[in-house]
């Protein structure tokens, strides 16, 4: 075990994929010589050299499309999108392309590729630069999508998507990437499609994914040393395929749930996980599940605007507060004290 | 070849430039070519003409549904193109791709089995009619989206390059397409790494009813290569031997050079822009005159002019012709259709769990039978 950041082991293990892997290869903007926007791939270039770290022209669409091409003669490319803001410039080559040939050529071809690329606003990045839009991606049949919260997830899900022959979007945030975690030492990949309980609890159920996964943790820990609450945490981790059981599960054992989204609250991931508790767990449910998500409005540069539109742990605090209060729960856990 | 001679109207700019179209000249005849080979190639153009029109049929028998593209009166392009590529190449289509596949050599059965949605079909009827795919050939898709196979046949060029590989990519597309951020950005990384990929605009000169000039401000569309310091040609589109002899020189140089290049070949479409286009918004004038340089005819009229085959000869090889294409209607009319629950087979080529195998009315967790008593 070693204690690191998101980020390093994000760069361990696409340095010892590359080292593993001759067909594996890295492109992207800025990736080589400036090292990444994030640093992600720093030194990559040196020790690699730049046929297999290549930095691309400012063209998503173009270097996107030439992954999913490169893939297809069976090179496994992982592209890193410099945030997932610019993915909307790559989307038909996602969306149509490398989410589409594998099954519409009838299963002949598959895509073993990556696309790594960071969510997250709260950063004074204003509206275009601050969207989360996996929901697009996770939306698609055809791609996989994961989003880990911890630096050990990092690692093990980018093992499992590099070595994955479907294309894989690898969410990461940029709040995360300085967040550090016990990491193991060997290279055992995770499992794409899996939701984890990172937190065990009776009281209540709260899902997330990347950043929120994070904060739902957190929350989970105030709660219970200042109130005595025991929240259940189920961090997602994939997002296609979707572990609707994992949560359901929880959500019969403490009867209630709070979703947490970093994305607008519409048509949202929180909205397909309200509707699945519902399908799943109607019987067991002692009040409606809410969500905590993105004021819907394009995300403003000042700060007190940009602070007043994104979920924060006292948002989540306070559902969560709603939430006990609506099934008589909390009373009787603060009396209980 | 003595195809008809071709010279069509150009804006009046264009003229006063000299950027006129003609045939190219001085190249290579009968006298260097062998009349076998020029038979061979009507052959394989007489595939194409009898293969398409029997699918318009099929298609307004209801027999073919979705989009259908016809290469008619793209014949000698197609023909010219794949004599140009050895069979360990790769070839990237836009959605009018039966010709390719035709003369790829993907079955005429098989294709016709995908147009036709059945489970013999090159895409496993998952694909259509524009999605015509053969990892056997390396025929890589024909693709409906304009534009997508842009950027993968610079990725396959890539992949190639990757492991110091000599085989060629050959991207086809149409006109319209390179007006599209894709065009761009794929033949400027192309150029920039050194890609074995050809890419060829098959100029019919009309996207669906838009004409190259009303979407083109360079109309003469091998013009683009200059900006990536690219080769280019423009060839006559409805002489099979200049589109060869053109072809060959950019896959040759792609494949000792590793250089990209630009073709473009410049022919006219017989029928609507698909099968369901009555195509009323073209001048009965140019429909006409596209019609005289239809390029079978032509070729049918040089072999007999030129004494390579007789036009009694040339009527047994029709008949040949349509015997195939009969076989291949049948084929598809007697191959299954796919079985339903062969619906969640192609989704991911790695099996994760949680992945989704819901029909529309099945419910995401079981019902409970208790429920509701």
């Amino acid at each position: 075990m070693a204690h690191i950041s998101y980020r390093q082991a994000l760069h361990d293990t696409l340095r010892s994929e590359l080292q593993r892997d001759e067909n594996v290869l890295l492109m992207g903007e800025e990736i080589g010589r400036f090292e990444g926007s994030y640093k992600i791939t720093a030194g990559m270039l040196d020790e690699f050299g730049p046929k297999r770290v290549r930095d691309t022209p400012i063209a998503e669409e173009g270097f996107t499309g030439a992954a999913v091409g490169a893939a297809m003669l069976g090179l496994r490319p992982v592209v890193e999108i410099m945030t997932i803001n610019f993915s909307l410039l790559a989307l038909d080559q996602i969306m149509n392309h490398a989410a589409k040939i594998y099954g519409m050529f009838g299963g002949q071809c598959s895509v073993p590729m990556v696309i790594r690329t960071p969510g997250g606003g709260g950063q004074q990045l204003a509206a275009t630069h601050s969207q989360n839009v996996e929901l697009f991606y996770a939306f698609t049949p055809g791609l996989k999508v994961v989003a880990p919260s911890s630096p050990a997830d990092a690692k093990a899900l980018l093992l499992a998507s590099i070595r994955d022959d479907d294309p894989v979007l690898f969410l990461e945030n940029l709040a995360l990437y300085n967040t550090k975690g016990e990491v193991p030492d060997t290279d055992e990949p995770g499992e794409i499609g899996r939701a984890a309980v990172t937190r065990t609890g009776s009281d209540i159920t709260l899902v997330g994914y990347s950043r929120m996964a994070h904060v739902a943790l957190q929350v989970a820990e105030r709660l219970a040393a200042d109130e005595g609450i025991e929240a259940e945490v189920v961090d997602l981790r994939s997002l296609r395929p979707l572990d609707r059981q994992t949560v359901v599960d929880s959500v019969k054992k403490t009867n209630c749930a709070v979703v947490l989204e970093d994305d607008w609250l519409t048509y949202g991931i929180g909205a397909e996980l309200a509707a699945s508790i519902s399908d799943g767990a109607f019987d067991w449910l002692d009040a409606p599940v809410r969500r905590v998500a993105m004021a819907e409005v394009p995300l403003p540069y000042a700060k007190p605007l940009e602070s007043a539109a994104l979920p924060s742990a006292d948002d989540v605090v306070t559902v969560i507060h709603q939430t006990l209060d609506a099934v008589g729960r909390r009373s009787d856990r603060v009396g209980a004290r | 070849m003595a195809t008809t001679s071709r010279t069509r109207k150009r804006p009046e700019s264009q003229q006063a430039t000299g950027a006129r179209r003609t045939r190219p000249k001085g190249r290579s005849g009968t006298d260097a070519d062998t009349g076998a080979e020029l038979l061979g190639h009507y052959r394989q153009m007489l595939l194409v003409r009898r293969f398409e029109e029997r699918t318009a049929q099929a298609y307004t028998e209801a027999k073919i549904g979705g989009y259908c593209h016809l290469n008619l009166g793209e014949e000698a392009t197609v023909v010219g193109l794949m004599a140009a590529v050895t069979e360990r190449d790769y070839l990237f289509t836009n959605y009018r791709d039966h010709g390719y596949a035709l003369v790829r050599g993907m079955d005429p059965g098989r294709v016709m089995a995908e147009l036709y949605g059945r489970s013999d079909g090159v895409s496993r009827g998952w694909g259509g009619s524009m999605h015509l795919f053969d990892t056997e050939v390396r025929q890589l898709g024909g693709y409906g989206i304009v534009g997508g196979q842009l950027p993968l046949a610079a990725g396959a060029g890539l992949a190639i390059s990757y492991r110091g590989g000599d085989e060629v990519v050959l991207c086809q597309m149409g006109d319209g397409t390179t007006n599209i951020g894709a065009f761009h950005e794929s033949l400027n990384l192309a150029a920039l790494w050194d890609l074995p990929v050809v890419f060829v605009v098959v100029n019919n000169q009309l996207g669906m009813g838009t004409t190259v000039e009303m979407a083109s401000a360079e109309p003469e569309l091998s013009k683009r290569a200059g900006a990536y310091r690219m080769e280019s040609a423009r060839v006559d589109g409805n002489d099979v031997l200049a589109v060869r002899e053109a072809a060959t020189k950019a896959v040759e140089r792609a494949r000792t050079e590793q250089k990209p290049y630009l073709l473009e070949t410049v022919s006219g479409r017989l029928r609507g822009h698909s099968v369901v286009d009555p195509a009323t918004y073209r001048d009965p004038a140019e429909v006409e005159e596209v019609r005289s340089q239809d390029p079978v005819t032509a070729l049918h009229d040089h072999l007999v002019g030129t004494e390579v085959a007789d036009a009694d000869t040339l009527a047994e090889l029709d008949a040949e012709i349509g015997g195939i294409v009969k076989a291949a209607v049948e084929f598809a009319e007697n191959s299954p259709s796919p079985d339903p629950t062969s619906l969640f087979d192609h989704t991911y080529a790695t099996p994760v769990p949680n992945d989704s195998r819901r029909l529309p009315a099945d419910p995401l967790f079981p019902l409970d039978p208790t429920a509701g008593a």
